[in-house]
């Protein structure tokens, strides 16, 4: 018979990242079948009555932490909850501050008056992230804010005050960014080269990023300005903070504009401030009727007189599409599933999706369709509460076991990102998913030659699983669409 | 203009430890906050707040008008003449407050005044009076210039310290300390208590009157700045602040003329009495603090009071409004045979000094006070260290040579205590609850967490 126990601890706060580890280690523990150790957020509790657990009365505020376990016996019960409170005290990287030592600073503000300004992350929960950011700008920091569900109007006063200060923010929601030869966010360990990138898009720019790698050529520096820079409202402040700084760089031989396309009147007021420019602009726009990422990445290859490769890939000549289905995209990336979308519409009309690209495509909540479907699971929505898909795949896994069982699936199509900060191996969850596919899957794999996962072993793996394996997001698509093709002809 | 792009940056990371871990593998040192959540139900205000683009000047400003201030002791005079009093005005510490909700040191130092005044002949008598809430008034020391330590009490025939600005000529008042254990302010009224009281006015108050007169006007930050570096924190401890001060006035009080067994028998008292400067150090703080109030958009706390029941707090941006939450329980030493069931909750205006970066803030400046809670020498120096995270600046002139001569944390910023959850640390005497038992100990105590999240939310009102 099974066993719960729930519990509260007081005064403990960890980051729901190292909170879902914990829960992990806690749910592996012997006996132990369901466990779960977070802080007692609505969203939290809803996951904890979604388990079938009991809410405890005794809760009064979300910064209290929950331990929720049930078990095949009270033994085991027990042992998982003391496991819990090992794991919950066990000593953190920072060691404790001891008779001469400082204590740890609480704040940004706080750490720069001894350690000196510089560049600050912040992936603080999203509500809390503005107060961060705005203390770090006037601490005379540049500003990466890597959390998302931050305001627009907080984004157009965290940017105002950045441009009064000669300072740089970068995002919210900025998923990637290369400084000074460091990886920040999702990155990528890269050769120094002549490209600037301006980045609108985490992982657009990641894919051109792995296309330069793959190339042999290197970068200046990625800026990534956050996905809402180049709307009305937001106008751009970033993205021309960060031109004109890429312009005064003597080492930028090309600067590279990664977005979707803007509004209209931020597009003129860009392209007009590039007319102005010492240092040759390029714009990769991803959108209808516009180049997809691959070809601007060439056009700009062929803009420094460097060579265009082949690039990389690893075609599968097994399984063919099932006749008379759908296509089923499950991404991580969010400009990946928009590009594979804008390529896949083309051909195929309407791609429903969570991020559609007309709203009368939109899926519902269930997240399925009968028709051709995309999901970005890296999606504010989709995020709330829960760590990036790129961190932990396991909600896309569960979809896409469920698409697989859909027998109106024709092909799936997937993207798999490496690169720091990225899970540290993430095709292995999806190895065995692929292997007993009935259908062709197709990845799209985003990685430089340098990253710690190696793009090599990892799309070798997906290809001897059965997989075709592409290092362009577009030319996966494509694979995918020719795929269908081939099966209803 | 950022320098991103020119030199590799330092790295800050606040928040997730997966994406520093990531910066470090690719062999970048990465600095870290230890970041968590701020007071709960806080982020609207603190976002509001964070947003007001005044902030970040109007805090300098308070901050620069704070430690620039002086404070010079100028005269001693009696509180009627200086304060206005009638014989049945009473000031108190803390915020306002009424005799139905007075704690029992309130009370009895109230009804020692009262008898003091010659209201009525026996202390016990006043109750009625103070009980009908007619014949008298009762208003807070700080709505006049004044701060006092503990219940606070100033009635009108009580000799006040005077203290100015030089630069403005603005004042502050303070009484003169009566030393420890049964005393007014602690809430004692017997007769020893009152036959002290009137020599402090007749013989004390008058020979350091000449004094100061005859000396001209002694500049107390300079004795503050002092003090600091000689083991003292201005709130507990005020050791080398008393001596100090009693160099400065004594050869004037000798040549006053006055007998030589009167000027023997004040230096006595003054020198017996480790608390004495601390009536000197509390008006001297006001000073500085006042001059930062009524700057708008400032968050910074100009006044922390306490009256026994509430305990409540001022900031520079929201004018003479009080936010409050109930008196803690203090941490401590009890003398004698008293214990926790005797202490009266928190008391008293001298929480002034931490306000101003004294007391608990200098605590690293004096290790001995941790004793009051059975703590270690690390302790201090942490409890120093951890005031920084909620204050603006440092004060230039109390440096705390074991943190290698760093100024004080000074500038409370209402914000910063709400993010960090990190409560200002207050060094305290306590009183007996009970009317008449007079000091039962002394320790270390917060503010209620509350009033910070009740400022900030009027600061965030107050945001165009």
């Amino acid at each position: 018979m099974s066993v719960e126990r729930v519990s509260v601890r007081r005064g403990l706060y960890q980051d729901s990242v190292t909170l879902m580890q914990l829960s992990r280690d806690v749910g592996a523990s012997t006996g132990v079948t369901a466990a779960l150790v977070a802080m007692a957020t609505d969203l939290n509790l809803d996951v904890l009555t979604a388990m079938g657990f009991q809410v405890p009365a005794d809760l009064d505020s979300a910064n209290e932490l929950l331990i929720a376990i049930r078990a095949d016996s009270a033994a085991a019960a027990d042992l998982g909850l003391a496991r819990a409170d090992e794991l919950l005290a066990a000593p953190r990287r920072t060691p404790a501050a001891g008779a001469g030592s400082a204590p740890q600073p609480r704040t940004i503000g706080s750490l720069v008056r001894t350690s000196g300004s510089g560049l600050a992350l912040i992936s603080v929960p999203g509500q809390h992230a503005f107060t961060e950011a705005m203390d770090a700008l006037e601490s005379d920091c540049d500003v990466l804010i890597f959390s998302d569900n931050v305001s627009v109007q907080q984004e157009i006063d965290l940017k105002e005050v950045a441009a009064e200060r000669g300072r740089l923010v970068m995002g919210p929601d900025c998923g990637t960014a290369v400084v000074g030869g460091i990886g920040l966010g999702f990155a990528h360990t890269l050769d120094a080269g002549p490209v600037g990138l301006v980045a609108a898009s985490g992982t657009g720019a990641q894919q051109v990023l792995c296309l330069l790698d793959a190339a042999g050529v290197g970068i200046t520096a990625a800026l990534g300005v956050g996905g809402r820079d180049l709307s009305e409202a937001v106008a751009g402040r970033s993205s021309i903070a960060a031109i004109r700084m890429l312009d005064d760089d003597p080492a930028t031989e090309l600067i590279l504009v990664v977005s979707k396309p803007p509004a209209d009147a931020i597009g003129r007021q860009l392209r007009e401030l590039a007319g102005q420019l010492r240092t040759p602009v390029q714009f990769a726009l991803l959108g209808p009727g516009e180049p997809d990422l691959t070809a601007a990445t060439e056009q700009a290859l062929a803009r420094l007189g460097r060579g265009v490769p082949s690039w990389p890939s690893w075609i599968a000549d097994g399984r063919p599409a099932r006749a008379g289905g759908a296509l089923r995209g499950l991404f991580c990336g969010g400009t990946l599933c928009d590009e594979a979308m804008l390529i896949a519409s083309a051909e195929l009309g309407a791609v429903y999706s969570n991020t559609p690209l007309r709203s009368d495509w939109t899926l519902d909540e269930s997240l399925r369709a009968d028709g051709h479907y995309m999901i970005d699971f890296g999606d504010d929505a989709l995020t709330r509460g829960r760590p990036h898909p790129m961190i932990d795949p396991s909600l896309r896994t569960r979809y896409l076991q469920a698409a697989l069982d859909d027998a109106r699936s024709a092909v799936i199509l997937l993207d798999v990102v490496l690169g720091h900060g990225a899970h540290s191996d993430p095709v292995a969850e999806l190895l065995p998913l692929v292997e007993n596919s009935a259908v062709p899957v197709v990845v799209s794999v985003i990685g430089a030659r340098r990253d710690p996962q190696s793009l090599n072993e990892s799309a070798s793996r997906l290809h001897r699983a059965g997989a075709s394996a592409f290092t362009s997001n577009a030319a996966a698509a494509r694979h995918a669409l020719a795929l269908i093709r081939k099966a209803d002809a | 203009m950022s320098r991103l792009l020119e030199q590799a940056p330092q790295v800050l990371a606040a928040g997730v430890d997966l994406f520093a871990e990531a910066i470090e593998a690719q062999g970048t040192t990465v600095q870290r906050v230890e970041w968590r959540p701020p007071m709960t139900g806080c982020e609207a205000d603190l976002a509001r707040v964070m947003s007001d683009r005044r902030r970040v000047g109007a805090n300098l400003e308070a901050l620069q008008r704070i430690v620039s201030t002086d404070a010079e002791l100028i005269d001693v005079l009696p509180a009627g003449e200086v304060l206005g009093l009638a014989g049945n005005d009473f000031l108190h510490a803390g915020p306002p407050i009424g005799w139905d909700r007075a704690s029992g040191p309130l009370r009895g130092a109230l009804l020692g005044a009262a008898a003091l005044e010659g209201l009525v002949a026996e202390p016990k008598d006043a109750e009625a009076l103070f009980a009908s809430g007619t014949g008298y008034t009762l208003e807070p020391c700080h709505h006049h210039g004044a701060v006092g330590p503990m219940a606070g009490v100033i009635s009108a025939s009580m000799w006040v310290f005077v203290v100015a600005d030089p630069a403005t000529g603005r004042r502050t008042y303070c009484t003169l300390n009566e030393g420890l254990g049964k005393v007014l302010r602690y809430g004692a009224y017997g007769p020893e208590v009152l036959s002290r009281l009137r020599w402090m006015s007749d013989v004390l108050a008058p020979l350091l009157q000449t004094a100061v007169r005859a000396r001209g006007p002694v500049d107390l930050r300079a004795i503050l700045a002092q003090m600091v570096q000689m083991g003292d924190e201005a709130h507990n401890r005020n050791r080398a602040g008393t001596l100090m001060l009693l160099r400065e006035l004594l050869p004037a009080m000798v040549e006053s003329g006055a007998p030589s067994s009167q000027v023997a028998e004040a230096v006595r008292f003054v020198s017996a009495n480790d608390h004495f400067f601390l009536n000197l150090a509390m008006p001297a703080c006001k000073l500085t603090l006042d001059s930062a109030r009524g700057i708008a958009g400032s968050t910074i706390v100009v006044a922390m009071a306490r009256n026994g029941t509430d305990f409540g707090i001022q900031t520079a941006g929201t004018g003479d409004e009080w936010f409050t939450g109930p008196a803690q329980l203090a941490e401590g030493l009890f003398l004698g045979s008293y214990g926790p069931e005797d202490a009266n909750p928190d008391i008293g205006d001298s929480a002034i000094t931490e306000t101003a970066g004294l007391g608990g803030f200098a605590m690293a400046a004096a290790p001995a006070i941790v004793r009051f809670v059975g703590g270690q020498v690390s302790d201090a120096l942490n409890a120093s260290r951890r005031m920084y995270e909620i204050t603006i600046g440092e004060h230039p002139m109390y440096a705390i040579p074991i943190l290698d001569f760093r100024g004080t944390p000074t500038g409370i910023d209402v914000t910063k205590v709400v993010r960090t959850q990190i409560l200002p640390q207050i060094n305290t005497g306590m009183a007996g609850k009970q009317a008449g038992v007079g000091q039962v100990g002394a320790g270390l105590v917060t503010p209620p967490a509350e009033v910070f999240p009740k400022a900030l939310a009027a600061l965030a009102h107050l945001v165009r």
